[in-house]
């Protein structure tokens, strides 16, 4: 496991070696072109700024109010086989909506502890899956097709595979 | 879809918090989640700002060059008819080159002119093609050398070791499209056998 853990060290220093380190060989304004992109970034921040106050704020009102628990409670005798309960709201919204799925995983990696179990689960899973209905839903209506055949099935199958790694694998780190 | 969401489960939330009697915890939330939003977003921020900057370099230099070249092959093996279409090639390529470096705004506009090239060889207009599917099943599997939005989430919250998960994001995102893509490829076949 401290493989695992060696190469998520190092892999950021190395990819971002690797970028500069050839921008530098090919003698490119590597500062200024930096210094655009980070200014884009913060475009990025600010657009999504007003969704994050709105979804954050609605995700904190099911959980203060119960009605996570209880659909968790009610959707748990299934789902309990392969993932924990913890992990259920996280899984039930991923496909749906990115922002929405991002308050709740930081909710849940929040309320659980950010290098606990389910706090690292919360976070690989993130990050190893997709929004999957909206990104279907926008590459399909922007040529107006209606007809979808099997995409949705062979996306959420991804889907699922991903969660299931993810769950084995962040076991395997916490034994 | 939000439009729909959102509203329900505010309404939801009150009504479920008035019940059961959660109304004060409810009232308490509605505070602390507002600031924790506005710390959120300020390490959400040296992120996202980060990186994009050191993306805007990659973007700029040969390495999109090389990282083309390596994809060829797989593109041949997943689309099928598109060697002779150079636009619709280099549309396919940049859009998963661009969600490989995590530029989900870049990614975007790319996968959807990739689209439109392939409507123009789709026979049946209002249905998608194999290629296609095969197009949004890459995108929805989201395979990211740094999961950068993960990250700043961790890094908001305190961890000691942010970095630890980017190997099994690697792991589980490259064993779900592995899994997507030979799904799609079956099925294609099977689609094929009905007709």
């Amino acid at each position: 496991m401290s493989l695992i853990n060696y190469i998520s060290v190092v892999a950021m220093p190395i990819v971002i070696f690797i970028i500069i380190g050839n921008a530098l060989r090919e003698k490119v304004a590597v500062f200024d072109l930096f210094l655009k992109g980070a200014k884009d970034g913060l475009e990025i921040v600010l657009k999504i700024f007003p969704t994050l106050i709105g979804l954050f704020v609605a995700i904190g009102m099911l959980r203060s109010s119960g009605v996570i628990d209880f659909i968790t409670s009610v959707v748990s005798p299934i789902t309990n086989f392969f993932m924990p309960n913890e992990i259920l709201p996280l899984a039930i919204l991923r496909p749906i909506s990115g922002s929405a799925s991002m308050a709740v995983a930081t909710d849940i990696i929040k309320m659980n502890g950010v290098d606990s179990f389910i706090g690292v689960l919360a976070a690989v899973i993130m990050g190893s899956t997709e929004t999957t209905l909206y990104t279907i839903a926008v590459y399909s209506s922007s040529v107006k097709i209606k007809k979808t055949r099997f995409v949705l099935f062979a996306s959420l199958i991804a889907d699922i595979i991903g969660v299931i790694v993810s769950v084995i694998i962040v076991s395997k780190m916490f034994n | 879809m939000l439009n729909i969401l959102w509203p329900i489960f505010i309404i939801i939330s009150i009504i479920y918090a008035v019940i059961s009697g959660n109304i004060e915890n409810l009232n308490n939330s509605i505070f602390v989640e507002t600031e924790n939003v506005v710390k959120f977003s300020l390490t959400l921020l040296g992120m996202t700002c980060l990186w994009s900057g050191i993306m805007e370099v990659a973007l700029n230099t040969k390495i999109i060059d090389y990282l083309s070249k390596m994809l060829k092959p797989i593109i041949n093996f997943l689309f099928k008819d598109i060697e002779t279409d150079s636009e619709c090639n280099k549309n396919i390529t940049m859009n998963i080159i661009a969600n490989i470096l995590g530029l989900g705004n870049a990614a975007t506009p790319l996968g959807l002119k990739a689209m439109n090239v392939l409507q123009k060889h789709n026979k049946e207009k209002d249905t998608l093609s194999d290629n296609m599917i095969m197009l949004i099943v890459l995108n929805t599997a989201s395979l990211q050398i740094i999961p950068t939005t993960v990250l700043a989430i961790r890094n908001s919250l305190g961890s000691n070791e942010p970095t630890k998960i980017i190997f099994p994001i690697w792991l589980a995102t490259i064993c779900a499209l592995i899994v997507g893509i030979l799904v799609t490829k079956i099925l294609i076949k099977c689609d094929r056998r009905k007709l």
